[in-house]
């Protein structure tokens, strides 16, 4: 099934693709793999299947922990019989888990495709066995079931359920009644998470705050004077539980690329009433010296077209930053999901030519692609080697999410990451 | 509930789609939520296969759930019949499909598509893969070979089929081009082999052989019995791995095919003169633990014990199926069988055991390397990395030297062993001197976890295992006895390090001493 539909709010009004059919993506769990290192005192419970516990093993494809702060509670056919209650052997699996690791202070219930199909309301075990195992052991409740979300919606889930645990910020005195804390929202690597904190400081906004935060313990409070930077383009869910708590949104481009990443920190600046020279004063070292870095790998990539399956949700921001700072042409930018409130500045950048498709229905997306054989095309691990085998240079979609690539620093990083398939390609002469 | 941290199998229908991948010409209609999808990667990424598996998903989602899923099905399955125009399609479901209770099977059928349809039914909470892929593999022999009369044997020649290679199999690929060449070079010929490369139509010929051998009885054990039965063919029950397995398999379709059995040949394989020349004398009682699915486990710990020397002290499967097999044959080590699928009973098993060779599947390798155990892959499930380029079967007098190779070489070598133990503080080959293959440039202390093994869709860091999940009392060293151990050679430290600690734990010793050292050298020495 196939509809076109024009996107509102954009400023060329932009016709989208829209399909239904085999969607070729990950599930919600998959966000688990960078969340439990992101968070590290979180062990993450999947309640479900053999076929949650098996993807969440392959999607991560490495057995580096004897005992991985993640798991899966298998639902057996006694569960659904109902000849053992559900919820008595969810408790039972929990105090287990949580009797050989005193170390976790955060525990996560995820529901999955079949805990939403047989309803087992994990929410309300959350709140009994926070009760039971609280204060020292937060236990909080999202679902990354593939019903319900796609590949990094399952982050978006989690961050919400963080988001109704944050406390209240502390009522600020009359006098400083603007804005007190920006919180930057969405999973980043450490190394970037550095980075920012210390621009956004230079730049002399004082209380930042990071969600996710490293540790439990580090969970930041919300309130009215909170401002809230996404760096992450696909939190639609966690930034409308933060408006609910009174945060605001400061609306910016993504932080991928010198334009992204400066625009970025340019939009948290006037939030905060600073001017853009202080922040033009402290981004012009490094953001100098990403443009003179990107520049190495503009004359490759300059001219190339690409192509984008849906995947990962960062596929509008990636083609704003290729198209714009490395010259590559977007034939057709395929996104699981549109947030077109969050993407609004994005969408306007984005060259007209470039088709814009929303859902998927796989095997007509790798018609259009052969037909339009671009010089790389962009997907997940599923349709990377075959179409490698017809023929086609891509690259993996899933590394951009276990990649640090956001900010000045990265930028050239990000560069490489579409160089290298290309190069490679030209390198082989078997 | 299970609590389950990494798994030996995948679901049911992970098996199912094993099949469909392995044959030609089969599509599977999966009645399947998003994310299902994830199955193509092992195909794709594991064993790089150049085509995604003929699968169709179809990748319902909550807003279908209150609607027409059973809509949804029917039209993937007839879009999938146009698109791939298969020769046999198989319908079914996965775990969260088999909740909603759409009846994919009665749902196809009622499209009435002019090629066989088979339903699958495959119960996801209590199945799992090789289950899955056996019954699959079952369902469509019984839907392609109907009627009552076996088809007419015109060659003289006797013939047989080989039962069980499929994608995703440990080494399946070259065990078929293997056997298939031993079983022709004993003037047998060979008729049908599946699913592996098979059509619909090789399927439906199988009746067509005098006999069936079964190359993997996880997947083919059910199908061929049902052979047996509808056809009267008989079937091997020998998994020829090792040079004895291999001369026994030798014997058993010879006879079944009444051809005369030639005469054992001593160099069919290296493995036997290697083993015998005097460089490997150094096997001899190496301790190995042996683990993975039953027929892999069972033929490495023959082969462990008979070809190589080794004493077997350990031996295991997860495949609860074949439970009784594996109790049988470790009885004949003096062992009892390791059968669970829960990883950590096996790390426990290890532990205890402390073998100087794991011979497991991937999950093995890793508790080897947490362990600093040498470590070689027997079985599914494998890493990328078993997925080797070139030749490299486990069955038949080529696989036997196969063996020979991958389960030698992780051990330290023949008279190296011994200059380590005479030279203990040699400056050059030490727990802190790089390899000599590697540049001097990294200077990794020995404490070091070992490197993170990365499949290229992730690279992550490695950080120390979580602290904690086992506390007990540690008996202190006296720095005399500190400095004692370090005189051990680096590669069994470890080992003289637990030892000496349990020796002293179970003396109610609070300190060690050089004396406590020495004693329970002596105290575990064989």
């Amino acid at each position: 099934m196939t509809t076109l539909a024009t996107a509102p709010r954009t400023q060329t009004q932009r016709t989208v693709l829209r399909e239904r059919g085999q969607h070729e993506v990950f599930c919600g769990l998959t966000g688990i793999v960078w969340l439990h290192r992101k968070i590290q005192d979180a062990f993450f419970l999947v309640v479900g299947s053999r076929t949650c516990a098996h993807l969440l093993q392959s999607a991560a494809g490495v057995m580096i922990f004897a005992e991985p702060r993640f798991a899966t509670a298998v639902i057996d056919e006694r569960d659904l019989a109902g000849l053992a209650d559900a919820n008595d052997e969810l408790d039972r699996v929990v105090g287990e888990l949580l009797d050989r690791r005193p170390d976790i202070k955060l525990l996560f219930l995820v529901g999955s495709c079949p805990s939403e199909v047989i309803k087992l309301d994990l929410s309300r075990a959350a709140s009994r066995l926070g009760e039971r195992h609280g204060p020292a052991i937060r236990v909080l409740s999202y679902s990354g079931s593939g019903i319900e979300t796609t590949f990094t919606q399952g982050e978006d889930a989690c961050l919400e359920a963080l988001v109704t645990a944050m406390q209240p910020t502390e009522k600020a005195p009359p006098a400083a009644s603007g804005p007190d804390q920006l919180l930057v929202v969405g999973a980043l690597a450490d190394v970037v998470e550095d980075q920012f904190r210390r621009m956004l400081e230079d730049i002399g906004i004082a209380n930042v705050a990071f969600l996710p935060p490293r540790r439990n313990s580090g969970l930041p409070t919300v309130g009215p004077g909170t401002r809230y930077l996404l760096a992450q383009p696909f939190l639609g869910q966690t930034a409308a539980a933060l408006e609910r708590r009174g945060a605001t949104r400061i609306d910016a481009l993504f932080p991928l690329g010198v334009e992204g990443t400066s625009a970025w920190l340019h939009a948290a600046a006037r939030a905060f009433g600073i001017s853009p020279d202080t922040v033009e004063r402290v981004i012009r070292a490094p953001a100098a010296r990403a443009r003179a870095a990107l520049d190495k790998w503009r004359s490759e990539l300059e001219g190339k077209t690409i192509f984008f399956f849906p995947d990962s949700q960062l596929e509008i921001p990636l083609a704003r930053m290729l198209s714009r700072e490395l010259g590559l042409v977007p034939l057709e930018i395929g996104t699981p999901y549109l947030h077109r409130d969050h993407l609004e500045h994005e969408l306007a950048l984005l060259p007209a030519s470039a088709i814009l498709s929303e859902g998927q229905d796989v095997d007509r997306q790798l018609d259009r692609c052969r037909d339009a054989a671009p010089d790389l095309t962009v997907c997940g691990l599923g349709l990377a080697n075959p179409l490698e085998r017809e023929g086609f240079t891509t690259k993996w979609s899933i590394e951009l999410l276990f990649t640090p690539i956001q900010g000045f620093e990265q930028a050239a990083d990000l560069a490489a990451l579409f160089a290298r398939p290309l190069d490679r390609r030209t390198a082989l002469k078997v | 509930m299970k609590l389950t941290l990494w798994t030996y199998e995948g679901p049911a229908h992970v098996g199912a789609i094993r099949i469909a991948a392995s044959m030609r010409g089969v599509h599977y209609v999966l009645h399947a939520p998003q994310g299902d999808t994830y199955a193509d990667l092992l195909f794709t990424m594991i064993e790089r296969n150049g085509e995604r598996p003929p699968v169709t998903y179809t990748t319902f989602q909550a807003r279908d759930l209150g609607g027409d899923t059973a809509e949804i099905f029917k039209t993937a399955a007839r879009d999938a019949h146009l698109r791939f125009a298969p020769d046999l399609m198989l319908v079914g479901a996965s775990c969260t499909g088999e909740l909603i209770q759409d009846d994919p099977g009665g749902l196809a059928e009622a499209l009435e598509l002019p090629i066989p349809v088979v339903p699958l039914e495959l119960p996801s909470y209590q199945r799992k893969e090789n289950w899955g892929a056996a019954e699959t593999f079952y369902q469509i022999v019984r839907r392609l070979t109907p009627g009552t009369d076996r088809p007419e044997l015109t060659d003289n020649v006797p013939t047989c089929n080989i039962l069980g290679p499929t994608s995703l199999g440990f080494r399946n690929r070259d065990d078929v081009v293997e056997v298939r060449r031993l079983i022709e070079s004993l003037g047998i010929k060979v008729n049908v082999v599946a699913p592996l490369d098979a059509s619909p139509a090789d399927v439906a010929r199988l009746g067509a052989a005098h006999f069936n051998v079964v190359l993997y009885p996880e997947i083919a054990q059910t199908a061929a019995s049902y052979l047996k039965r509808r056809f009267g063919q008989p079937m091997t029950s020998v998994t020829p791995i090792g040079i004895g397995a291999t001369e026994d398999f030798i014997t058993e379709i010879t006879a079944l095919a009444g051809v005369a059995r030639p005469a054992k040949h001593r160099d069919a394989s290296r493995l036997a003169w290697y083993s015998r020349s005097v460089d490997s004398t150094y096997l001899t009682g190496k301790r190995v633990f042996c683990f993975g699915d039953a027929s892999h486990a069972i033929a490495a710990a023959r082969v462990s014990r008979d070809e190589l020397g080794f004493n077997v002290v350990g031996l295991g499967t997860y495949s609860r199926e074949h439970a009784r097999d594996i109790r049988t044959a470790a009885e004949g080590f003096g062992l009892q069988a390791l059968v669970t699928d829960d990883y950590l009973e096996v790390e426990r098993a290890i532990r205890d055991l402390q073998p100087e060779l794991v011979l497991g599947t991937q999950m093995e390798r890793h508790i080897a390397k947490r362990l600093d155990i040498p470590c070689a892959v027997i079985s599914a499930p494998f890493h990328v990395q078993d997925c080797p380029a070139r030749y490299s079967p486990q069955m038949g007098y080529e696989g036997a030297n196969v063996l020979f190779d991958t389960w030698v070489h992780p051990l330290m070598m023949g008279l190296e062993e011994h200059l380590l133990a005479m030279f203990r503080d040699d400056f050059e080959f030490n727990d802190t001197a790089q390899p000599s293959h590697l540049p001097r440039t990294s200077t990794a202390p020995a404490t070091a976890p070992p490197p993170a093994e990365t499949q290229p869709a992730v690279a992550m860091t490695e950080t120390p295992p979580a602290a904690g999940l086992i506390t007990i009392a540690v008996p202190s060293w006296s720095p005399d006895a500190e400095k004692e151990l370090g005189k051990v050679p680096f590669f069994v430290r470890g080992k003289a390090r637990r030892n000496t600690e349990r020796f002293a734990r179970e003396h109610g010793l609070a300190t060690i001493t050089i004396e406590t050292l020495y004693d329970a050298k002596a105290h575990f020495s064989r």
